[in-house]
């Protein structure tokens, strides 16, 4: 659509100055986002979600974030003030985080953190924020949105709460949206309509997705574009259709571990690491 | 229809849990008014201390020492005691204090308002200035803030309390004269309001006698802040380390990840779920402060009921102690029920 990238990442990387001394959790991620599915798949530990949370400027004290470049639509977000910041989050970089039981506030009603997503970036009144949160919470397939608005967080099950979260983070309809293992605490049949909203949700709108997971699958069958992170970096970069011909030997590690239907291998081979590939 | 039926049920079903509450209310109250009377009667008794020489004085004659133990029903068996005390307490009759002459209860309605007052006005002064320090400390972690709310804690837990009273006496009442010194109000204007509520502030207000009021306030300053003191060192720790719990939740990530400003982040968020533990702590040290400030009474000459107890104990006059001891047991009760009403209210998940 656009030739310019909506974000530039160049040489990320995200420092922790501890105690024990340093340790760099991102060391040297780049890549390149327009408005297309993006995904990043590693392990636990392996950065992919400080990549997430470095482009929205919420690295956790005591962390320090290095790049290069680091600009969404031409904003360089190393320099940018807190205030700029601050209306770039939320309202036009989203992020939906993994586990609603604990992304929620548990004392606010659903309908109230949603008007607050909306009224942070908006002049607007009450009523119209109300008929906005509602709109939205019809757009991500609630059967009853009245009912869920003045529900609180406790009061739904993990699925409803997962798109209320959907609905509270693109109430603003921002330009990106990183998805940080958006359907890891919920089970197979729920996280499937959950992709199936989120889905839907970002073809409309057209935005960006960074879709953070663990599972190389899902990514490659959701996204346009796999990142595979290892130990802070990016081993691989590649098309997801073309996630067959992978060719660093931790993708080919993980294609392997997967069982499949045709044939019945046993026992399952599980990855052996190589140390080099953390150099 | 449907929905009238609902509405119907659901009033009826508020109104039954409302009657359900109240009958507990009531009999949780009983029950703990019934235990603490029974220890304290009985430990009363038990106690070697002796009553009858309380009133008549060690070198009275046997006849007499025989007679004054018979009035007071001593020479019956005590659960008989206990239960011509019990009857008698509930119709509003607690004995007379030996001490005052007066009948307990009429002593409690004295000096009890004078305590609300202190202990109201020190619990006020602990959540206004605790809170917001706690919540700065745990915001600026480790920073200079932190270690100054971590230093006034450490000195409120550890210096005693009638050191520091009577060195607050020394400078603002003595030396610089910036306020008045002991008691509650000035002998010149005790006369001038008519005791309502029994709390000289709002009496004296009520009635315009704004003189009167300022002398009172001039009066209540320091053992109110003595105590507000005492209580802020108690909650600001306690909010500090509650916010510290919340800041690391992921609601509040997801505060951030809104765009909100960090100011609502974390009063709005952060403190809004950190209110609900924090109720019980101001609910407790209010109680505390309720039953506990026999050493700012006595140096501030406040005639309160810490004083009142610790003069009748010093007596052996029992029947004052029971119904002082009564008095706090119910206090203890009433803020339980209050902190568990304001728990419902703040946190939806125990609706």
């Amino acid at each position: 659509m656009t030739t310019k990238p909506l974000l530039e990442v160049e040489d990320l990387r995200v420092r922790f100055h501890l105690r024990t001394g340093t340790v760099e959790a991102v060391r040297g991620v780049s890549f390149t986002l327009g408005r297309e599915r993006l995904g990043i798949v590693g392990e636990s530990g392996s950065g992919k979600s400080q990549t997430g949370r470095a482009i929205l400027g919420l690295t956790p004290p005591p962390g320090e974030v290095i790049a290069k470049k680091l600009t969404f639509d031409g904003i360089d977000l190393l320099t940018a003030s807190k205030r700029t910041l601050r209306t770039l989050r939320g309202g036009r970089i989203s992020m939906v985080m993994q586990d609603p039981k604990y992304s929620l506030n548990p004392v606010m009603t659903i309908g109230e953190q949603i008007i607050e997503a909306y009224q942070a970036h908006t002049r607007s009144g009450r009523a119209e924020a109300r008929d906005k949160a509602l709109a939205m919470l019809e757009a991500v397939k609630m059967r009853d949105p009245a009912r869920v608005f003045s529900l609180y967080p406790h009061e739904v099950s993990g699925g409803m709460g997962q798109r209320a979260m959907i609905a509270m983070m693109l109430v603003t309809d921002p330009d990106l949206l990183i998805a940080d293992e958006p359907t890891s605490a919920l089970d197979v049949t729920v996280s499937m309509e959950i992709l199936r909203i989120l889905d839907e949700l970002v073809a409309e709108r057209g935005m960006g997705l960074i879709f953070i997971s663990h599972d190389l699958k899902l990514v490659s069958s959701f996204c346009d574009r796999v990142l595979v992170m290892y130990a802070g970096r990016v081993v691989e970069e590649l098309e997801a259709k073309n996630l067959r011909e992978a060719k660093h030997p931790y993708t080919q590690g993980l294609m392997r571990c997967l069982p499949t239907l045709a044939n019945d291998v046993r026992p399952l081979p599980t990855l052996s690491r190589d140390p080099a590939w953390a150099q | 229809m449907t929905g009238a039926t609902l509405t119907q049920s659901g009033g009826h079903h508020a109104l039954r849990f409302f009657l359900l509450r109240t009958l507990q209310f009531i009999a949780v109250l009983a029950t703990t008014l019934l235990g603490l009377v029974a220890v304290t009667f009985f430990i009363g008794r038990i106690v070697p201390i002796d009553p009858v020489i309380a009133i008549v004085g060690d070198r009275a004659p046997p006849h007499v020492y025989a007679r004054v133990r018979q009035e007071l029903g001593l020479d019956l068996p005590m659960i008989q005691q206990f239960w011509i005390y019990l009857k008698k307490a509930i119709s509003g009759d607690f004995g007379n204090s030996v001490l005052t002459t007066n009948p307990v209860m009429t002593d409690i309605i004295n000096v009890f308002p004078a305590t609300l007052e202190l202990a109201t006005l020190g619990t006020i002064i602990g959540c206004l200035v605790g809170i917001p320090l706690g919540v700065l400390a745990a915001v600026k972690r480790g920073s200079l803030v932190d270690q100054f709310v971590r230093v006034l804690g450490l000195v409120g837990y550890s210096v005693p309390i009638f050191w520091l009273g009577l060195m607050a006496l020394l400078l603002f009442y003595a030396k610089l004269g910036w306020v008045e010194g002991p008691g509650r109000l000035d002998v010149t204007y005790s006369y001038m309001y008519t005791p309502v509520t029994g709390i000289v502030l709002i009496d004296t207000l009520m009635q315009g006698q704004m003189d009167a009021f300022w002398n009172a306030v001039s009066h209540i300053i320091l053992p109110t802040c003595l105590l507000g003191y005492f209580s802020l060192a108690y909650i600001s720790r306690m909010t500090r380390s509650f916010m510290l719990n919340e800041l690391a939740q992921e609601y509040v990530i997801a505060a951030r990840v809104k765009g909100l400003s960090e100011i609502k982040v974390i009063w709005r968020h952060a403190l809004r779920n950190a209110a609900v533990p924090l109720v019980t702590v101001i609910a407790l040290s209010y109680a505390h402060l309720l039953e506990g400030s026999v050493l700012t009474e006595t140096i501030f000459a406040w005639p309160g009921l810490g004083q009142y107890i610790t003069n009748s104990l010093q007596n052996a006059d029992m029947n004052a102690v029971l119904g002082g001891t009564l008095v706090i047991g119910t206090a203890f009760v009433i803020l339980n029920l209050l902190s568990d009403l304001l728990y419902r209210l703040l946190d939806p998940r125990t609706r």
